[in-house]
């Protein structure tokens, strides 16, 4: 594996992300409606002296859902370079499929660190004080998920031939991933069989470890696991879907 | 440069490949011609390490295929059939992408990109985008990559697929400047004579299997000879003549008379002393590697391509 490769694949993905005005502009625009639209709607109906602030709840839920949005869709290029031919230059390349993979996360997961760092300006207008520590701690959980996230968008990818399926099955996963996360709603409040599936999805965990460091204990608003549980349910995870990305690519 | 040993490859019951036996020597420029389906892209995808054979060697640079990709990979530079840029980068990202991939010097880099960015003429285009760039524009810049790392052997599969004749033949022009210039091995396939003319040998593969390798000019000595077009005052009475004098099989085209003789250009004097009515034309045709392609595989290459032209009209 080489790092002037690696590097330059990361680099290309940078160029392509910010030449497409469009996907630039809907990473900014879908988490600050979500949190203004859908949290201000939500707001009214709950009693807020009781449980603590909503808007303050969904902040750590939103920076979940754009970095899960971020990274699952930064490995559409894979499925992208594949149908436009460009995938090939790469797998004739004197490069390992590793370099590959390796190229692709790493890109993936900055691309989702700045876009979840850039959503903690909107912090302290909602009344969350933000420090250097935090930023600190929120720039490490950030790419942990963020990591793990894009090795599991890589997995699905390597499979994949058409972008119409890339969408299908992104919609189909994406979004149930999103909405049982409690990125919306504390996840002891859901029914029993939908809180099974909360405690199922690894997502669950990145989001909470952000509530740990975003939100005050002790509310109902507020993490639900240890951070030491969210920490290793979601470094394992990203070691497994790195593993199984990487073989997955080697046999494509 | 290239050896090739009894290749076989199967996918599942179907055999693409039958037993592939070629040996292309340093600095030839080799083509690979058959219709569609007749296995060209298999063999040089398993050349270029994106396929593995079911059986048989196949060695570029003396690396084996299946045992050091890797170096294989190193020595060999590639223009598919489709376009492999990134229309989102410009020429100059999408060549400098290129050299990363094959960790090359970067002190040479720079004066490398600029130095066969003007050969193909795409120096003022360096910094635009590839998706603005037309058909041919970006079959040159493919080219220029394919070369940029200073490969051993380019291998081109169907390089001018899709483009109108006079870019083809701007791109031919470039591919032999080139070549002439960085004097690497040229391997390609293609289903266009006169592409194939061009090579010093030509392989012709049908179903899978090799049929003829020689030079072209070699591969048209094969054929009986040449093709004699007649057109005279009284054909009727002319065909009558030439059948009784020269025992020839005369077949009748849309004006004239035609014939085959073995030596077109000796026979015409003959003719004219022999022939009692007047002659208002004649003409001789050397065999062209159409006409091997026929006489070999019993279909005209034109066929083919028609067939394919039918299957993507299907496609899509």
């Amino acid at each position: 594996m080489t790092t002037r490769a690696v590097y330059v694949i990361v680099l290309r993905e940078f160029k392509r992300f910010f030449r497409q005005r469009g996907r630039f502009v809907t990473t900014l625009a879908r988490p600050l409606i979500w949190l203004f639209i859908v949290g201000a709607g939500f707001t009214k109906i709950i009693d807020e002296s009781e449980h603590g602030s909503y808007m303050q709840f969904i902040l750590p839920g939103i920076i979940g859902m754009t970095i899960l949005f971020s990274s699952v869709f930064s490995t559409i290029s894979v499925v992208w370079d594949r149908e436009f031919g460009f995938l090939r230059e790469m797998l004739v390349a004197p490069i390992s499929r590793l370099t590959i993979v390796v190229g692709k996360l790493i890109s993936g997961t900055i691309l989702s660190l700045f876009q979840g760092l850039a959503l903690m300006i909107v912090a302290p207008f909602l009344g969350i004080e933000i420090g250097v520590l935090q930023i600190f701690w929120m720039a490490i959980l950030i790419s942990l998920v963020a990591f793990s996230l894009t090795a599991f968008g890589l997995f699905i990818a390597a499979r994949l031939t058409s972008l119409e399926g890339f969408n299908v099955i992104m919609n189909f996963i994406v979004l149930p991933m999103f909405f049982l996360s409690g990125a919306l709603y504390p996840i002891d409040t859901l029914p029993d069989p939908l809180r099974w599936l909360t405690h199922l999805n690894p997502l669950t965990y990145g989001v909470d470890s952000f509530k740990h460091v975003l939100l005050k204990g002790g509310e109902t608003l507020g993490p639900e696991f240890s951070l030491l549980t969210d920490v290793l349910v979601v470094s394992t995870f990203a070691l497994v879907m790195t593993f199984f990305s990487a073989k997955a690519f080697e046999k494509s | 440069m290239i050896e090739l040993l009894d290749l076989k490859k199967n996918y599942n019951s179907v055999e693409a490949v039958r037993g592939v036996t070629l040996n292309v020597e340093a600095g030839e420029t080799f083509a690979l011609l058959g219709p569609n389906g007749a296995g060209k892209t298999t063999v040089i995808n398993i050349l270029c390490t994106l396929l593995r054979a079911s059986s048989g060697v196949a060695k570029v640079n003396s690396f084996d295929c299946t045992v050091n990709p890797e170096g294989v990979r190193k020595s060999i530079g590639l223009v598919f059939q489709e376009v492999t840029l990134d229309n989102e980068l410009t020429a100059y990202e999408n060549l400098k992408f290129h050299c990363y991939l094959y960790n090359m010097d970067s002190a040479l880099t720079e004066a490398r990109i600029t130095e066969m960015l003007g050969v193909v003429g795409l120096l003022d285009k360096a910094k635009d985008l590839v998706k603005t760039f037309s058909g041919g524009m970006k079959r040159r810049l493919e080219i220029v990559r394919g070369l940029l790392h200073r490969p051993k052997v380019l291998f081109l599969d169907e390089p001018t697929l899709g483009l109108d004749p006079q870019t083809r033949s701007r791109v031919w022009e470039f591919i032999a400047e080139l070549k002439a210039k960085e004097g690497s091995t040229v391997f390609m396939t293609t289903h266009y004579m006169d592409e194939a003319e061009v090579c010093d040998r030509i392989a012709v593969i049908d179903n899978g299997k090799i049929i003829a390798c020689d030079s072209p000019a070699a591969l048209k000595s094969s054929l009986k000879g040449d093709t004699v077009y007649l057109r005279t005052g009284e054909d009727a009475k002319a065909r009558i003549e030439l059948k009784e004098k020269f025992l020839l099989e005369v077949k009748d085209t849309e004006n004239g008379l035609a014939f085959i003789v073995e030596k077109g250009a000796e026979f015409i004097p003959v003719l004219f002393k022999e022939l009692s009515v007047p002659v208002l034309s004649v003409s001789v045709k050397r065999p062209t590697l159409d006409d091997v392609f026929l006489h070999l595989t019993g279909k005209e290459i034109r066929d083919s391509k028609q067939v394919e032209k039918n299957n993507r009209r299907g496609r899509s």
